[in-house]
Formats: C-alpha cells, sequence, structure tokens
C-alpha cells in the first residue's frame, strides 16, 4: 500500500525523465511492428504491382506499376474467366458454410440439451472422424463419389463437407457453458428444442457461428487437392484450380495475369476474415474480452 | 495353409485382451471373459478380411513382421474402444441418477437432430475409411474391368529409397516450417501484444496471410524466386553478389517452399500466439521482475512455459498443414515432385499415383502410411486442447 502512494506522489516528478526511458522503447517496438507488416504483405503488395505489368516489365525489375493492367485484366476476366471461377468457388463456400454451420448447432443441441441411450457411442462416432481428413481419403472418396454420379458437380464439391467434428464441438463446448436456467425457462414457455435452439440459443452464439463460419469458408475456398481430382470440366471448376488456366496458356509464363488472377482469388477470403476478425477472435476465446 | 494358423493367432489374442482387460478393471471375472472374447475378435480383425494370407508359405518375413504388427494393432483397436465403453458404463449408471435439469425429453428427437451428421459422416468418411483398406489390398487400376487380392504387397513395396525419401521430404518440410514459423510467430507477437498505439491495426496486417491460400502463396512466392526476374535474388544479388538458383536445385527448391509455407502461415502462428501471451497472469511476471530476473529471463524462465499448451497445439496445425495443405503450393513452385524429387511429398505421391496414374491399389496403401501418422498427430492435439481450452478460459 505505502509504496504504491509513494510511486504515485513521485509519478509527477520523474514524468519527464521516465518519458525519455520509455519513447524509445516504445518507438522500437513500433519499428519493428512496421518491418514485420512491411515484409508480411510485401509478396502480395509486389504481386499487385506485377498484375499491372508485363513481362518485359518485371525482367527489368520495374518496381512501379506499369500500363498493362487492362490488357491483364481482359485476359484474367474476359478471356480466361477467372470470375468464372470465383463465381463456382462462391457457390461451394457459402454452401458448406451454411450447411455445415446449420448441421453442427442441430447436432450440439442433440448433445447438450438431451439424453439419450447410446450418447457416448454417437459421441464417440463423431469424435473419431477428427483423425479422417478428407486429403487421406480422396482416392476412395474419387471412387465413392464418381458411383454416385457427383463427379464434375457442385454436389461433389458441398455434401462430404457438411458434416464436421470440429463444428459439433464448437457449439457443444459453447452450449455446455450456458446456465441451464435459460432451457428451464424455455420449457416452461413452452418452446420446443427447435423454438428454444432458433429464438434463445442462436442470438447468444453470434460469435461461435461467426467464427466457424470464418473457417470453414476460409478452407472451402481454399480448397485445391480434393477439386483437381474430382471435378474434370471447367464449368464447375473452383478458383484455386482454376489460376492454372493463367499459367499454361504460352510456354514463358506470362507474370501480370498470373498475379490479377491470385489478388482477386485472395480479395473474398481476406475480406471475410478482416471483417469477422472479431467474432472468430471472441469465438474462440482468443481475445481477453470474454 | 493349415488350420493351426489361425487357432494360434486367436489364442494369443484371447490371452492378450483378457490380461489387458483383467489388469485394467480391478481384476473381475467379467473383465476376464470380456477381454478374452474382445482379444479374439481383435486378432480376426485383419486376418478374416485378409485371409491370413501372410502368414502363408510362399510369403517373406516381412509380411509375417506385418502380419504379427497388425494382430498386436487389431487387438488394441477392439480392447481399447470396449475398456472406454465399459468404463463409461459404469459412469453412466451414476449419471442417470442425476438430475434431468436442462434437457427436453424425448429419445427419438435428438436422433433425427443428429442424423443429417451421422449420416454423412458415414458416407463421406467412414464408408471411405474402410474403402481405402480395402483398395490397398488389391492391384487395381481405375477403369480396369478386373482386380486381384495381392495381400499386403502394396505395404511391402514401400520399403525402398525412393519412398522412404519422400517420407523424409515431407518431415523435413514439417520440421522446418514448425521451427521457423513458431520462432517468427513468437518473435512478432511478443511485440505485437504490448500496449502499443494502433495495437489493433497492426494485429490486422499481421494476421491476414491466414486467409490466403497455399495455392496463391504458390503463384506468388514463384514470382519472386523465379530465376529470371525473380526480387529475391535481385537483391541478394545486389547485396551479397550472390544468385541462387532457387526453384531448379534440388538443395534450395525445398527451402522456397519452406519460405513461402512459413509466409502463408505465420498470420494463424501469431495470432495464438498473442492470445495465449494476453491470458498470462501479469501477477506472474511482475513478481520475476521483483525477484531480480531480466527480460530476456522473464520470458525464458516464465513466459516461454506458460506458453506451451499454445506452442504444443501450433505444432499440431503446422504439421497438419505442412502434410496436406503444402500441395497446393509445391505444384504451383516447382510443378509437384520438384528438381530431382526434392519437393516431392508424401500426399503429392497419392495424388500422382492414384489420379495420375491410376493405381488405386498402391496409393490406397500409402494413404493409410500417411494416415497412421496423423492418427498419431490427432492423439497429441487431443490430449492437449483441453489444456489449451482450459488455460484459454483461466
Amino acid at each position: 500500500m505505502t509504496t504504491l502512494t509513494e510511486t504515485q506522489l513521485q509519478a509527477p516528478a520523474a514524468s519527464a525523465g521516465l518519458m525519455k526511458r520509455l519513447l524509445p522503447k516504445r518507438l522500437g517496438v513500433h519499428i519493428f511492428l512496421i518491418i514485420s507488416c512491411i515484409v508480411i504483405g510485401f509478396p502480395l503488395f509486389y504481386a499487385m504491382i506485377v498484375s499491372t505489368q508485363e513481362n518485359a516489365d518485371v525482367y527489368r525489375y520495374q518496381f512501379t506499376p506499369g500500363n498493362k493492367f487492362e490488357a491483364n485484366w481482359d485476359i484474367v476476366v474476359n478471356k480466361r474467366n477467372i470470375p468464372g471461377y470465383m463465381l463456382n468457388t462462391v457457390i461451394v463456400a457459402v454452401a458448406v458454410t451454411v450447411g455445415k454451420t446449420v448441421l453442427s448447432l442441430l447436432a450440439g443441441l442433440a448433445f447438450v440439451y438431451f439424453r439419450f441411450p447410446g450418447k457416448w457411442l454417437v459421441f464417440g462416432f463423431v469424435l473419431i472422424t477428427l483423425m479422417m481428413p478428407t486429403e487421406i481419403l480422396i482416392i476412395a472418396l474419387f471412387r465413392f463419389v464418381n458411383a454416385l454420379g457427383w463427379g464434375s458437380t457442385y454436389l461433389a464439391l458441398i455434401v462430404p463437407f457438411l458434416a464436421s467434428a470440429t463444428g459439433t464441438f464448437l457449439f457443444r463446448q459453447h452450449f455446455s457453458n450456458i446456465p441451464v436456467e435459460l432451457c428451464e425457462a424455455a420449457q416452461l414457455d413452452g418452446a420446443t428444442p427447435l423454438q428454444f435452439l432458433i429464438k434463445v440459443l442462436v442470438p447468444i452464439s453470434w460469435n461461435t457461428i461467426g467464427a466457424l463460419a470464418v473457417i470453414q469458408f476460409i478452407y472451402v475456398w481454399n480448397m485445391y487437392l480434393w477439386p483437381v481430382i474430382i471435378i474434370q470440366d471447367q464449368v464447375h471448376q473452383v478458383v484455386q484450380v482454376g489460376l492454372q488456366q493463367l499459367q499454361g496458356n504460352d510456354q514463358a509464363s506470362s507474370f501480370g495475369p498470373m498475379m490479377l488472377g491470385a489478388v482477386l482469388a485472395s480479395i473474398p477470403p481476406i475480406l471475410v476474415f478482416v471483417l469477422l476478425q472479431k467474432q472468430f477472435m471472441s469465438g474462440f476465446q482468443l481475445s481477453t474480452d470474454k | 495353409m493349415s488350420l493351426s494358423t489361425p487357432i494360434l493367432i486367436m489364442l494369443a489374442g484371447a490371452l492378450a485382451g483378457a490380461g489387458l482387460f483383467y489388469g485394467l478393471n480391478r481384476r473381475s471375472r467379467t473383465a476376464l471373459v470380456m477381454g478374452a472374447l474382445g482379444g479374439i475378435a481383435g486378432s480376426l480383425l485383419f486376418m478374416v478380411p485378409l485371409n491370413f494370407c501372410m502368414f502363408e508359405t510362399e510369403r517373406t518375413t516381412l509380411d509375417i513382421i506385418l502380419g504379427l504388427i497388425l494382430i498386436v494393432v487389431g487387438v488394441l483397436l477392439v480392447v481399447i474402444p470396449l475398456q472406454w465403453l465399459f468404463g463409461r458404463f459404469v459412469e453412466r449408471r451414476i449419471a442417470f441418477t442425476g438430475s434431468q435439469a436442462g434437457t427436453f425429453k424425448g429419445t427419438f428427437t435428438p436422433f433425427l437432430l443428429l442424423a443429417p451428421t451421422i449420416v454423412i459422416l458415414a458416407l463421406f468418411l467412414y464408408y471411405p475409411s474402410l474403402d481405402t483398406f480395402r483398395l490397398s489390398t488389391l492391384l487395381y487400376r481405375l477403369g480396369a474391368k478386373r482386380s486381384a487380392f495381392v495381400c499386403l504387397d502394396n505395404f511391402t513395396a514401400l520399403v525402398d529409397p525412393d519412398y522412404l525419401r519422400s517420407v523424409f521430404i515431407t518431415l523435413g518440410l514439417s520440421l522446418a516450417i514448425v521451427v521457423l514459423g513458431l520462432s517468427l510467430g513468437l518473435l512478432i507477437a511478443t511485440a505485437a501484444y504490448q500496449p502499443v498505439k494502433g495495437a489493433r491495426i497492426y494485429r490486422t496486417l499481421l494476421i491476414w496471410p491466414y486467409a490466403v491460400s497455399p495455392v496463391v502463396a504458390g503463384v506468388v512466392f514463384a514470382l519472386l524466386f523465379n530465376p529470371a526476374g525473380g526480387i529475391i535474388n535481385y537483391v541478394l544479388k545486389n547485396l551479397f553478389g550472390i544468385t541462387i538458383p532457387w526453384l531448379n536445385d534440388p538443395t534450395y527448391a525445398p527451402w522456397a517452399v519452406i519460405i513461402a509455407s512459413v509466409w502463408k502461415s505465420l498470420g494463424f502462428n501469431i495470432l495464438f500466439y498473442i492470445a495465449g501471451l494476453q491470458n498470462i497472469p501479469k501477477d506472474l511476471t511482475e513478481a520475476a521482475a521483483i525477484d531480480g530476473a531480466n527480460a530476456i529471463q522473464r520470458f525464458i524462465r516464465v513466459t516461454f512455459p506458460l506458453l506451451s499448451p499454445i506452442t504444443f497445439f501450433l505444432i499440431i496445425t503446422n504439421m497438419t498443414y505442412a502434410f496436406f495443405d503444402t500441395v497446393g503450393t509445391v505444384v504451383y513452385m516447382t510443378g509437384g515432385a520438384g528438381p530431382l524429387g526434392s519437393t516431392n511429398t508424401l500426399i503429392f505421391r497419392i495424388y500422382q499415383l492414384g489420379v495420375q496414374n491410376n493405381d488405386l491399389g498402391k496409393a490406397a496403401a500409402q494413404s493409410i502410411v500417411l494416415f497412421l501418422m496423423v492418427i498419431g498427430l490427432t492423439v497429441i492435439q487431443f490430449r492437449t486442447t483441453g489444456e489449451r481450452v482450459n488455460y484459454g478460459g483461466a
């Protein structure tokens, strides 16, 4: 107690000297962070510059924007139809994100607010799938999805990803931290389980929903190996694979269109991540303001 | 094959299962019987579908060793879940006497709610998993009319220098990505979590590459590392007078991939380390400061040990990332296998073998090897995430 008052008393007198000592330290942190931001941001920033250039500019190490943006845009947008691939990716990513959120909410509701025989068995059944990444199953999954007649369709990219252990556990954990009184009150009001979910649980779960939506949207948007294998036609192909169209037109790779394509393909997931950053942080209990 | 082999195997399985169960369950007689039955079932788990093929007379020692491993794994696969269920059964009898507060009535409704999840997991994860095991024992080409049972030949074929090199490359890439990614992530997070002005803006500018795809990372770094016009060599040449054949040389190509992958995963590492640092109680570091520890000592002795749950979680997620997601980066940077096969990872091999060469049997066998590696990782992750969540909530 005494030490506290002493420092408080000394504080105004010492502040001038203290500021001098503190300022460079904080300044160092600022400089370090600014350099980090620049180094991390540089690759995509440089890609943006090159997206306005032709190959000759790149070989000349010209670090200012060139005058080929419109020509590159024409190749990327009109000739190679990258927006078409992006639209396919949007359809798939939104469908999986929405579907997986709904299915995970329902499963979370069942696990937390019901007692039923074999609960632990079902729980184990979901839990074990954490050990089965799709990447390992691609060979057998390829055979199965083709046997269903889903090859080269959106269904092949959407349906296998609609259920997830991660989503189920996220909601299960979130729901079990909610006071039971809420459920009891809802039952007294005569609410059905679905009404309880929609009217009570969902409104207080937006952070968790947002967090799951962010990781799912980014996961699906960035998926590469599975679409390469299962989608054989260009009409349904996703953008991560479609970028290959920009690489393989001539023997010499032309950097401008390639970089423009890469930048365009990165805008939606970065936007979703930055806009939902707050939900992401609190949904995963990553921020201090809980 | 004589009848004695299956009988011997079942006997050994019964003994092992009974012994395990008897020891684990307060030496009750029910446990003894259950363990023995579980052991028999476990020893037959792989042997019946495989028809004891690895113990036929014309098989090699390698086949017999693999067969014995499969028996042990089979017994464990049956006995461990059985033990888990046995424990749950005892617990549940206690749980049922507890209150029914906060739950809805109805035994049919929860299954209805869970049905979509269960059906999709069964069809698109469980069935392909089992099918992978079946395929791995076949000589099977996509489009071919017939397939042939080849016992474990697809697995024994993996004991070969080329495949082992891919294992080595995959593990090497993962190790480098983990070590570099985590140390850089922690370094930047240590600066970014301090209460400086504009901390929020810094944070956003530091973590956004999490949203960038492995493919885009590959595309952009293929430009940066390009032998002609690549900016990294331009800088190296002007500063140190050296040029490195990043993408065409088997020594450097893996490093180019590592650098691109570290850049892509850095945002994620920074994000979790900032969160971890914020959750460390201030009084602990202050107490260390009062005891006379300087900043570096405080970091090594107090901060870093307290971050270990996050570090562990990040090691696992970065390993999984390095195992699977780098394939998109690699394809765009080195074309997949890379110069002299120097970036030929396990997952790319499976893709090449199964999809480009249509050799589904061999690809399935390689998938199972990768499967086992992932199971190891997941078990570790599962045992540590609980700790992480508790810690985060504290």
